[in-house]
């Protein structure tokens, strides 16, 4: 929805939190996730995470969430999918060009990293979309990689370069 | 401007130490010069007499001709085809590059044609979207945006290899350029992007017309403060306005473009508008030289391409040089006479 994707903006920095909190439990349950097996839990979870985050974002289940890197503004909500924004087009007013009655989707990102910790990471650039992942749990691809990092981590201690 | 390596028109110069490419555009800009680039609208026509004809217009005057790519989102004759007919001729292309109709498969596949033609630049852009052109039906594409895509040219330049990582067996020579608007919100972030698009792979920038001194005044303080001026080349982006009616319109329609009143006063307060609208770009354009880390001007005169000399001429940016032009091959008669009939 317009107006909540906006509200969420607008508190990018509890957006922020919450999500840190989401990524904490998911990473402290992952155990319990492998045993259930990801696969069998991709189906449901990317039901939840498509609900919670479609109300929360309009997210549009790209596969590859940006979003604590986009000022907690989906990018995919931008009719140009740019992931790297804002274009030149945007109006005076802040709107989009494409779609005159739309907020910039990046104005509202650039002022959702205003107000986050972590907002500098809108400087990354973001590589183009993988259209394999479409419609896949972005959370779930998130902890097995932190899981898979640390696993790489544990061997040798001493190297620890994965670590973010 | 000859050089003393020129080779036969449609041939590449050598590449200069510490070059991407081997074009002229690169060298002028290294070299310390002040470059004009324009802009070429590709013709609705498959008559490649119609797009010699309007590179004609800009000989001695430009030093390299932007072959524009389904601007605004309407339908002409494509980028790579009106490169392909004018690299031959020896001219210097800028080509762009829209992420708006073709995905990375078609793009790389561009990219490696360009530069086997003879294109020694490319303008990396998202696009318009569909909406704003003459096939709002159109499927948009957008499988990359302008930074993925600087991103990927740049990678399959100098690490040889596609995106997916697949090995090249020569790489496309480039001088990668990308466009930027300090003049629209967020104001705060421009710079930013803009130092995200050097780290993406640009070379050179383009930027949207500039009416408003004192905001891109602001803007490039902002660029020498971090340092970007150093990093990147940037030529402005400017053009002639027909009449204070066509001003209203543009700002009101085109979006990207902002038009202060004054400027609107000025030319409403004139006897001849279209006069004027060239008197202004000429007076932007001095104005706009002197900023420190300002490397060029991109002159975009739609539908007034003829008016680009005398804004070049009066405004004097080029010092006294004459860029290269087809006439100015001297070498090999034969050749001579064939670039004659192309050009006649």
């Amino acid at each position: 929805m317009y107006r909540v994707r906006l509200w969420s903006t607008r508190h990018a920095r509890a957006m922020e939190l919450l999500y840190a909190g989401l990524e904490k439990t998911l990473v402290f349950f992952a155990p319990v996730l492998e045993l259930i097996g990801y696969e069998r839990l991709e189906k449901p979870v990317a039901s939840i995470e498509k609900t919670v985050k479609g109300l929360l974002f309009d997210c549009q289940m790209c596969g590859q969430c940006a979003l604590s890197k986009t000022g907690m503004s989906c990018p995919m909500n931008c009719p140009k999918s740019i992931r790297n924004g804002p274009c030149g087009g945007v109006r005076s007013d802040g709107y989009c060009e494409v779609k005159p009655s739309m907020r910039c989707v990046w104005v509202e990102a650039w002022d959702g990293s205003q107000r986050m910790k972590h907002g500098g990471d809108i400087s990354i650039v973001q590589v183009p979309v993988d259209h394999r992942l479409k419609g896949s749990s972005s959370w779930l691809r998130e902890v097995r990689r932190i899981q898979h990092e640390r696993e790489l981590a544990q061997p040798s201690d001493t190297s620890g370069q994965n670590s973010p | 401007m000859i050089y003393e390596d020129e080779p036969i028109p449609g041939y590449p110069l050598p590449i200069r130490h510490g070059h991407s490419s081997p074009g002229r555009l690169e060298r002028i800009l290294r070299d310390g010069h002040f470059a004009v680039t324009s802009e070429l609208a590709p013709p609705d026509s498959a008559d490649p007499n119609a797009v010699y004809e309007r590179a004609k217009l800009f000989d001695g005057y430009v030093d390299a001709i932007n072959a524009t790519d389904g601007s605004g989102a309407h339908c002409h004759m494509g980028s790579l085809a009106v490169c392909a007919l004018l690299t031959r001729m020896g001219y210097a292309l800028i080509m762009q590059i829209s992420c708006r109709d073709k995905n990375r498969i078609a793009i790389q596949g561009d990219i490696l044609g360009g530069a086997a033609m003879g294109v020694c630049n490319m303008l990396c852009l998202s696009g318009d979207g569909v909406q704003t052109g003459d096939h709002p039906d159109a499927k948009p594409v957008f499988d990359l945006d302008c930074m993925s895509l600087l991103n990927i040219a740049r990678t399959m330049r100098d690490e040889q290899t596609f995106q997916s990582g697949r090995k090249l067996e020569h790489p496309p020579r480039v001088f990668l350029g990308a466009a930027a608007n300090p003049f629209v919100e967020p104001f705060d972030w421009r710079p930013l992007r803009l130092a995200k698009k050097v780290e993406a792979g640009a070379q050179f920038i383009q930027t949207q017309y500039c009416y408003d001194v004192e905001r891109l005044k602001s803007y490039m303080q902002t660029i020498r403060d971090m340092g970007l001026h150093e990093k990147v080349f940037l030529l402005i982006g400017v053009g002639p306005l027909a009449s204070a009616r066509t001003a209203e319109w543009m700002r009101k329609n085109v979006p990207g473009v902002h038009i202060p009143d004054a400027v609107i006063k000025r030319l409403k307060g004139a006897d001849d508008q279209k006069k004027e609208g060239v008197n202004l770009c000429v007076d932007l354009i001095q104005e706009i030289k002197e900023i420190e880390g300002v490397n060029g001007v991109h002159i975009m005169a739609y539908r007034q391409e003829h008016n680009v000399p005398e804004i070049v001429e009066r405004s004097g940016v080029l010092n006294n040089r004459t860029p290269w032009h087809p006439k100015s091959y001297t070498g090999d008669a034969n050749i001579q006479t064939q670039m004659d009939q192309y050009h006649d």
